[in-house]
């Protein structure tokens, strides 16, 4: 007897992630390259975020034969991501035996009112959230994994700081409370009561939460696992680098030893320019993608 | 008091962590090859194989990993880190630490969708195991002194060779303890041999 996708093998496979960098890429070379730095899993996109942004339109699901491509390309796991409630696109890129979806707001939502119902998948879920109140539906409907949403694409690490520093203040916040306080805490941020008294009893969210949405350079990557970070994932940062390869490698090796400033240093050299960076206040509000999900 | 490492470059450290501690033995994460000289065992813990090799040479670990195993101290490999041990990787044409006289097959099970839990008796340690596979390897083939100690349907899962122990699954992923209190005990009988 044996069961396929409980919460533990889901949740647990994001466990497996820890310490590591995850890599958008949108081809088997760029695929190939992220897997040799010591990426443990790459996101399989026809574009990456700072593309998405550039060119405007709806953005969905990647070309198919792009994932099926990287799928071929690399024995880390693939990650793919599907619009905000779009069921068929989730329902398909799982049966393509992608290892786990990203329901992203990086890509147009389908659905303005809802999100998928997660637990229905076999396929893990990972969702951004920019405070405690998200991060807790989010698992509400089943994510088996949290990033940050930060404001993708931007090479602006601001944003991600901000939903980061949010999310551990109101853990430590709803840790430190008494249990009559947590219903009216679950009624403004709107969160599921009993997975905020699950987080209260464990003392952490009971899923992996990684930082996106801006990180540049290895300093970034860094600066992410200092306040809190299970990993990250890295965009547009590393392939609209100069130098991808190089790149990489600096920002696996900087998220590992993340304390360890000396090595930030030294990896930080010679590795090129990172990519132009956008002001968040020069982005129409229309155009934040963090606004997206609900 | 038993103190026993684990590997922390990457992967499922923090659960290995309260595990040995559940256990009653210390724990320290391992992050630079010189605290190899502090502890007394040491787990390999699930991850990513291939991000692991890579940090294990970036950080010059790989001789003294090895080192640690032919000086005699006990190493167990959970899931990637049974790949790290294994003399032979179906695919490949190099494996890693190959500490451990066995054949593995990586992802042996399929993909994360194939991902899944079962229930295993392991030889010495438990009748009823609820074990966690995830993305997970078996082992194909092992040699002579290696002690087959769990199989799933016809895959090996578990396995030990003297002072090695590796299982393909997650012990650290559930509260059962008594895969890691295996390994303790292990620890604590080296512990004592190495010492007279």
């Amino acid at each position: 007897m044996s069961n396929i996708g409980t919460d533990r093998v889901k949740r647990g496979m994001a466990e497996m992630q820890k310490g590591g960098v995850i890599m958008d890429v949108v081809n088997a070379e760029q695929a190939k390259i992220a897997e040799e730095a010591g990426a443990v899993a790459v996101m399989a996109l026809e574009r990456v975020p700072s593309d998405i942004r550039a060119a405007g339109g709806v953005a969905r699901m990647a070309d198919l034969s792009i994932v099926e491509e990287v799928l071929n390309a690399v024995s880390i796991p693939v990650m793919a991501k599907a619009r905000i409630g779009h069921i068929v696109e989730a329902r398909v890129l799982e049966s393509m035996g992608v290892d786990y979806l990203d329901e992203s707001e990086v890509l147009t939502p389908a659905d303005e009112v809802f999100h998928l119902n997660k637990k229905d998948y076999t396929v893990p879920f990972v969702c951004g959230c920019r405070d405690l109140g998200e991060a807790a539906r989010r698992i509400g409907e089943g994510a088996s994994m949290l990033r940050t949403k930060g404001e993708p694409g931007t090479g602006n690490i601001v944003e991600a700081v901000r939903h980061m520093r949010e999310v551990q203040g109101q853990v430590r916040r709803l840790v430190g409370m008494s249990y009559d306080e947590i219903m009216t805490f679950a009624k403004e941020l709107g969160a599921p009561y009993e997975v905020l008294v699950g987080i209260k009893e464990n003392g952490r969210l009971p899923v992996v939460n990684f930082a996106a949405g801006g990180i540049a350079t290895p300093a970034d990557a860094a600066l992410m696992m200092e306040l809190g970070a299970d990993g990250v994932f890295v965009g547009s940062g590393i392939f609209k680098s100069d130098d991808p390869a190089k790149y990489a490698k600096a920002i696996v090796e900087a998220t590992t030893h993340y304390q360890d400033y000396e090595l930030i240093a030294k990896v930080s050299k010679g590795i090129g320019s990172a990519m132009k960076g956008i002001e968040i206040g020069t982005i129409a509000p229309e155009q934040r993608m963090q606004d997206r999900g609900w | 008091m038993t103190k026993i490492g684990v590997l922390g470059l990457q992967g499922a450290v923090r659960e290995h962590v309260r595990s040995i501690e559940a256990c009653g033995a210390e724990a320290l994460i391992v992050k630079k090859k010189e605290q190899l000289a502090e502890i007394d065992g040491l787990i390999l813990p699930g991850g990513e194989s291939t991000t692991m090799r890579r940090l294990i040479n970036q950080y010059d670990f790989f001789e003294p990993l090895q080192q640690f195993g032919e000086r005699g101290k006990p190493i167990f490999g959970t899931c990637a880190g049974l790949i790290l041990l294994a003399t032979e990787i179906v695919g490949q044409d190099n494996a890693h630490l190959q500490l451990m006289n066995m054949k593995v097959e990586r992802n042996a099970f399929g993909r994360q969708k194939d991902s899944f839990e079962a229930k295993l008796h392991i030889t010495g340690v438990a009748e009823d195991f609820q074990a966690v596979f995830i993305r997970a390897p078996f082992i194909v083939d092992v040699g002579n002194q290696v002690e087959v100690l769990a199989r799933h349907n016809d895959a090996i899962v578990a396995a030990r060779e003297g002072h090695y122990l590796c299982s393909a699954f997650h012990p650290e992923l559930t509260e059962d303890d008594r895969l890691t209190q295996y390994f303790v005990n292990m620890v604590e009988e080296s512990k004592k041999e190495l010492a007279s």
